[in-house]
């Protein structure tokens, strides 16, 4: 008889979940990094920003990056540079809020949709259908119209507001679709028979196990909720002046300034494209990470 | 197929409705009063009397339902009224802007069409390789670049090198169709980008999945040209989710467009657009967003008839 050999079995490390995160998904962590500096920048602007991003200096107007003002000034003297730090602080509420309000609405709306079905699931698909049929900057720029302006601590809900509903729609019919197969499985039959409420059904069973979807859609749309902000400051209908925000600084005066003061024009663009490119790519690695068959 | 298609249009009453009667609401709660703006813009005497005539002569005493009724009856008959500013039949007003929104819409759409197909099957084809991640990089870029941005950043460029400005009125294509198309590539190009770094993305995935079919092992295997293969059996296949996004971006484009009007001095339907929600002209607003959402609704009918063009598995009407 052959002898015994020893089987020597190591058991496998359990990673930390961010550290596996980050070794599968380097460029979703480099987007990651970015988010981070961002958050970074808005929180402690008043310790970043090397100026007051409100301080009018007409003796430096329209002054070409240099040591004393890294990025130049605007029409006003203010420094360009310190007002994309405090408008990174905007950017980031206004994404960070509208996408949580428009995602979590659009969850509880998708996951309602699909537990009760038949009749009420076919009248809430016909109005995510008449939402849809919105593009959303003109869904947002009705809303901001009608509801005017309705600022609190410096942050305007009504944009925010404006912002979100064009999410709902897409939110709901993604977390319907995946809502639908949990509603199928037998657990959820076995808190039917046990008597469980319908509203303890949804909020114990269903949505915990569409969070992946959820957390998906969050990222994805704090992205849309950045570039629709700029849009919507752009045109004169979100941030007002003279708060820092990236679309606002690209609006009026600085289209004027194309040949005296480029720098006005590229560094805020810039600023946008980053921090979505950021959250795009953060989105796009934690969707392959966590489901990579949903598409957003 | 017909009836699916007829049942398929009958669906679309609803949604349509049901965006008529939103935009409607919305319009009537906007703050301020437009006859009371409008009087006042015109510098004539503002007392209670001349507002009454005013609402009277735009048929804004009657009662909302009344109101909605004949709008609803308006539309059906095709006369959609007349702008509450300037006076002017909406169609008039919306007639020219809306061929010059369309063109640069459609110039974009050709361009994302010849940028996506060629750049997504390269990109599937290479996968990881540095023609994939440059393709990848320049389409995830797509999708972050604000396209008002991408504007300026056109306009800059043209200015600094061939001291070329936005000019104040667009040619029409029939007048000097050279003249036009340089005219207006730039703002396709503007608005063109994100759209392509869409359909491009979609592009890619969608060869990669059909790459993995049967039937492409198939046809290899029995010996066809690897170049025939891509073209006939993978190209040809893969097509059906990037058509679906292509549609469906279509609308969005066209919101894409209410900024980049702007940048450009595009005098189009966005611009238009901003204009008349500022103003609260009522009822232009509300023939613009039931152009849109017909458009857009008309555009997923189109997407989804296609489906059983490019499909013959897809059967439609069977689904039901």
């Amino acid at each position: 008889m052959s002898s015994v050999v020893a089987i020597t079995y190591e058991i496998p490390k359990r990673q930390h979940p961010v550290h596996q995160f980050i070794v599968q998904q380097p460029l979703g962590a480099a987007g990651l990094v970015v988010i981070l500096v961002m958050v970074f920048a808005g929180v402690f602007a008043k310790f970043v920003a090397p100026y007051d991003p409100l301080q009018l200096d007409y003796g430096s107007m329209l002054s070409p990056p240099s040591a004393e003002h890294l990025l130049g000034t605007d029409a006003f003297g203010r420094d360009v540079l310190s007002r994309i730090i405090y408008g990174a602080r905007t950017a980031l509420l206004v994404g960070f809020f509208s996408s949580l309000l428009g995602s979590t609405v659009g969850a509880v709306i998708g996951v309602a949709s699909a537990y009760f079905g038949g009749r009420i699931d076919m009248i809430i698909q016909r109005l995510m259908d008449i939402l849809l049929a919105f593009p959303i900057i003109v869904l947002a720029l009705a809303v901001v119209a009608v509801l005017g302006n309705f600022v609190v601590g410096g942050l305007d809900l009504n944009l925010i507001i404006a912002i979100a509903i064009p999410m709902v729609p897409k939110v709901a019919r993604v977390v319907r679709s995946s809502a639908l197969v949990i509603c199928e499985m037998p657990y959820i039959d076995a808190a039917r028979v046990a008597g469980y409420s319908n509203i303890r059904i949804m909020a114990r069973h269903i949505i915990p196990n569409v969070t992946a979807p959820y957390l998906i859609m969050f990222t994805a749309f704090v992205a849309q909720a950045i570039l629709l902000e700029a849009s919507l400051s752009f045109l004169g209908l979100g941030v007002a002046e003279p708060t820092a925000a990236w679309g606002l600084m690209l609006a009026g005066s600085s289209a004027e300034f194309y040949r005296e003061a480029p720098w006005m024009i590229i560094c805020p663009g810039l600023a946008i494209s980053l921090a979505v490119f950021a959250f795009n790519l953060f989105g796009d690695s934690l969707r392959d990470w966590l489901d990579p068959k949903i598409k957003v | 197929m017909t009836s699916y298609a007829f049942h398929r249009l009958l669906l679309m009453i609803p949604t349509l409705l049901g965006v008529a009667v939103l935009v409607f609401i919305m319009m009537r709660m906007l703050p301020g009063d437009i006859v009371e703006l409008k009087l006042l813009a015109e510098g004539g005497q503002v007392d209670e009397a001349a507002l009454d005539a005013e609402r009277k002569n735009l048929g804004l005493d009657k009662p909302m339902w009344h109101q909605f009724v004949d709008w609803m009856v308006g539309l059906v008959t095709f006369d959609f009224g007349k702008s509450l500013w300037t006076g002017r039949p909406v169609v008039d007003e919306i007639g020219s802007r809306f061929e010059l929104s369309m063109q640069v819409a459609l110039m974009a759409t050709t361009l994302a069409i010849l940028i996506a197909i060629p750049l997504g099957t390269l990109s599937a084809l290479f996968k990881d390789t540095w023609i994939d991640y440059v393709i990848r990089i320049f389409s995830i870029a797509g999708l972050a670049v604000p396209s008002f941005w991408l504007g300026m950043l056109i306009i800059l460029a043209l200015l600094l090198n061939f001291n070329w400005i936005p000019p104040l009125t667009y040619t029409p294509i029939y007048e000097d169709p050279w003249r036009n198309l340089s005219q207006l590539i730039w703002p396709a190009m503007a608005v063109g980008y994100r759209y392509s770094a869409v359909a491009t993305r979609m592009m890619r995935s969608s060869i990669l999945e059909v790459l993995k079919e049967d039937y492409i092992r198939t046809a290899r295997a029995k010996g066809v040209f690897e170049r025939l293969v891509i073209a006939r059996h993978a190209m040809k296949n893969a097509m059906l989710p990037v058509i679906t996004v292509i549609g469906l971006e279509f609308g969005f484009l066209i919101g894409g467009l209410v900024v980049t009007e702007q940048v450009f001095n595009l005098n189009g339907l966005g611009k238009l657009f901003v204009e008349t929600v500022t103003r609260g002209d009522f009822t232009m607003v509300q023939a613009l967003v039931m152009l849109i959402a017909v458009i857009f609704v008309l555009i997923n009918f189109v997407v989804d008839l296609l489906y059983g063009v490019f499909d013959p598995r897809v059967r439609l009407g069977s689904s039901r």
